[in-house]
């Protein structure tokens, strides 16, 4: 015993705190264990140290060291003028800055832009924010209400009708495009070999659509009635809300399942009546500016926002589509992929704008940037769906079999077990497409529509402003502006994922 | 005694040209616990999953508690409102938490309010003695609390029969117990069980009747005494050896 006590690896008393030989941490620390800590690691820090002084500092020099900040022609921003070399010429920008930002949108309706973009921040930012509450009223108003109130802040004009209308007007569309069929089937019947075949055909296809005629009738009787009376949408609104209410209340159960659901659909439609009269659309509304007025950020945003927000739910759709036992689904869903995939954006940008109008009868026009909207949403969605089948691959297929064993449906299953948990596999695949989306929309000015990068070259050709620099300050801008929107989307993505896959982390 | 709640008659099925289950007739009482063995490859998950219309048959019919299930498989929703079912692999919603796991069926598929439906879920949570667990992620709990929450989540929908595919096959050792004890009380209850297992103890404490499958048959099936203590058939008398050593 005695003999361990006094052995001499038993300290007597405490040895002090004393400071590491080597520094370990703080930036000397980091300095020496992480940039300096073996040759290879050396060289690969000072070749990073080049990198940085190659890029970094030009740039900075560029944008603000030798940058002209001021001035009221091309004269400011020209090297003997200025004293020095001339980097960024700032006032350029400054001069064309509603043109990148609105295009040729009248001057004086720019504020229906400004308002416009206001409205979509005040709805998507408290969207984002997971700690805010009423998140499906919100997400209710900024995908269904505000893409409609837009329309008519951005493109002006008004309604003289509502749902009433616009059903008889289609159906009316579907019949009488039936009976001209029957009509062209019977006039070639006259000529054909196979006349009678023809003509029997014909006569049938026309007899279908007079009884559709017939059939519709009191719906477009009851719209002429509306519009001979002459009080804009109001009548047809009313009838159309009380038609939908009522339809709704027999689908939620009727009077068993409560007036919830009555009371909303009443509340959105005195919701939609207010905005009809606040915009005053029942008399017209705001003045029309017409869509090839548009341009700048306005038409990226434009379609970048629509072409994200409407390509999710044709992917999703695709893509259940593409796993569909039901052959004809399968078919459609895989040719549907597989063409959009094959096919360049750009010439999916010319079929649509160059192409299309020579197939549509002549009387039915689609506005030139709906035309770009439809095609890229569709192009994308083509995309999503491949993002979103590997998403489902990963769901193992106990998930759907414990569902059903517990009596979900299919249409409950897919919704609430096999697509949240497919989607959180695949949002950095999901985010990808729609920055990849972002930066394509740029494509739309070779189809003559003036987007950033369209305005920006367009501005190009003032010869206020030609000076060397001009190029390189305009691309070095809307470089900017592409990076802060794609970087924001890049890092919101980072941190849905974190906080959507809190249940992988033990 | 009263009416079979489960009568399986007739039925055969097949994979593609594989013929897995061959004229499978079986009645099962209200109350009673069958447990179903058989060396792998025999049919037995096959069979039960059957009951609940997880696998298609060719041929023959299902009847569950007067509500008939044939190849066609009409009246499947019914039939799997009535049967609860706990997977080898638990199966547990990952993404939601245990209470949210008790609580969608109920709220989706019965209607029930959310508030009444997370007491009845918190019920039957204690019943399998995991109350505290309830606001975790399946993931942060061990095999065997899943393997309850899955037992709980199936209670929760009030079921008439319970079929439980291999519950245990998945846990280490020790937590084969914990699962085993929660099942033994449920049988104690009264439900109505088809289990398929190779625990033969659960089978000799709980079972009114212990089937033996082999080749997509049934080949054998008796009390658990005469079953253990006696076997007819030489195949189960080989498969009886092998498991009891």
């Amino acid at each position: 015993m005695t003999d361990i006590v006094a052995s001499s690896f038993v300290r007597q008393d405490l040895v002090a705190e004393r400071p590491a030989p080597v520094k370990t941490s703080g930036f000397v620390g980091f300095v020496r264990t992480r940039l300096l800590n073996s040759p290879t690691n050396i060289l690969l820090t000072i070749l990073g140290l080049l990198l940085v002084w190659y890029t970094v500092v030009p740039a900075i020099k560029f944008l603000l060291v030798d940058a002209v900040w001021s001035g009221k022609d091309r004269t400011a921003c020209l090297a003997e003028n200025a004293g020095h070399p001339v980097g960024a010429c700032w006032p350029f920008i400054q001069a064309k800055s509603t043109q990148l930002f609105y295009g040729f949108y009248p001057e004086a309706e720019r504020w229906r832009v400004n308002l416009t973009f206001a409205l979509g921040a005040v709805l998507l930012l408290p969207l984002l924010v997971p700690r805010l509450p009423a998140k499906s009223l919100n997400a209710g108003l900024f995908f269904f209400a505000f893409p409609a109130v837009a329309f008519f802040l951005l493109h002006g004009g008004g309604i003289t009708g509502f749902g009433v209308s616009w059903v008889a007007g289609l159906l009316q569309l579907f019949a009488d495009s039936i009976s001209g069929a029957g009509a062209i089937l019977v006039g070639l019947s006259k000529t054909s070999a196979a006349g009678p075949l023809l003509w029997a055909a014909g006569s049938l296809t026309a007899l279908i659509g007079t009884l559709l005629h017939w059939v519709i009738f009191p719906l477009t009787w009851l719209r002429d009635q509306m519009q001979a009376a002459g009080q804009g949408p109001w009548l047809d609104l009313s009838i159309t809300a009380v038609i939908v209410s009522v339809i709704l209340f027999m689908l939620g159960g009727g009077a068993r399942a409560g007036s919830r659901p009555l009371m909303a659909s009443l509340a959105t439609f005195a919701g939609i009546a207010a905005v009809i009269k606040l915009m005053g659309l029942d008399h017209g509304g705001l003045p029309i500016v017409d869509t090839r007025l548009w341009g700048g950020l306005l038409v990226t945003l434009v379609i970048a926002i629509t072409g994200i927000v409407a390509s999710l739910p044709i992917g999703i759709a695709l893509a259940l589509g593409r796993r569909s036992t039901i052959p004809l689904i399968r078919i459609f869903s895989i040719t549907y992929i597989e063409f959009w995939r094959g096919v360049p954006l750009i010439t999916v940008l010319f079929f649509a704008t160059y192409m299309l109008p020579l197939f549509l009868p002549g009387n039915f026009t689609v506005d030139g940037l709906v035309r770009a909207l439809i095609g890229v949403s569709l192009f994308t969605g083509a995309y999503q769906a491949e993002n979103l089948r590997g998403g489902l691959a990963a769901v193992p297929r106990g998930q759907s079999e414990a569902a059903s064993a517990l009596g979900l449906s299919w249409w409950k299953t897919t919704s609430l077990i096999v697509l949240p948990q497919a989607l959180r596999h695949v949002i950095p695949a999901i985010v990808n497409s729609f920055i990849s989306l972002f930066k394509d929309t740029s494509l739309v000015s070779i189809v003559a529509l003036f987007d950033l990068l369209g305005s920006l070259r367009a501005s190009f050709a003032d010869p206020v402003w030609t000076t060397p620099s001009t190029a390189f300050t305009g691309f070095a801008f809307i470089g900017i502006i592409y990076f802060i929107f794609c970087f924001g989307m890049s890092r919101y993505s980072l941190f849905v994922e974190r906080r959507l896959n809190a249940h992988r982390r033990n | 005694m009263s009416d079979p709640i489960v009568n399986i008659s007739g039925l055969n099925k097949w994979y593609g040209e594989f013929h897995v289950l061959r004229d499978i007739d079986l009645e099962v009482e209200k109350g009673e616990r069958i447990v179903i063995c058989g060396p792998s490859g025999s049919g037995k998950s096959t069979l039960i999953r059957c009951v609940n219309a997880l696998e298609e048959f060719q041929e023959g019919e299902i009847v569950v508690d007067g509500i008939e299930l044939g190849p066609n498989l009409k009246h499947v929703d019914a039939v799997r409102r009535e049967v609860g079912m706990v997977f080898q692999s638990f199966n547990l919603f990952p993404h939601l938490t245990v209470l949210d796991n008790c609580t969608l069926a109920p709220i989706w598929v019965r209607n029930i309010p959310k508030k009444d439906a997370e007491a009845t879920a918190m019920k039957f949570l204690e019943r399998v003695k995991i109350p505290h667990q309830a606001n975790k992620f399946p993931g942060q709990m061990s095999g065997g609390q899943q393997q309850r929450v899955a037992i709980a989540r199936a209670l929760t929908m009030n079921p008439k029969v319970m079929l439980f595919d291999e519950p245990t096959s998945a846990l280490d050792p020790e937590m084969v117990k914990e699962v085993l004890d929660t099942m033994v009380d449920l049988a104690e209850e009264g439900m109505t069980m088809l289990v398929v297992t190779h625990e033969m103890g659960f089978a000799k404490e709980v079972a009114n009747r212990v089937v033996f499958m082999d080749a997509g048959q049934i080949i054998e099936a008796n009390t658990p005494n005469e079953f253990f203590a006696a076997p007819q058939h030489a195949r189960t008398k080989l498969f009886l050896s092998q498991i009891l050593r």
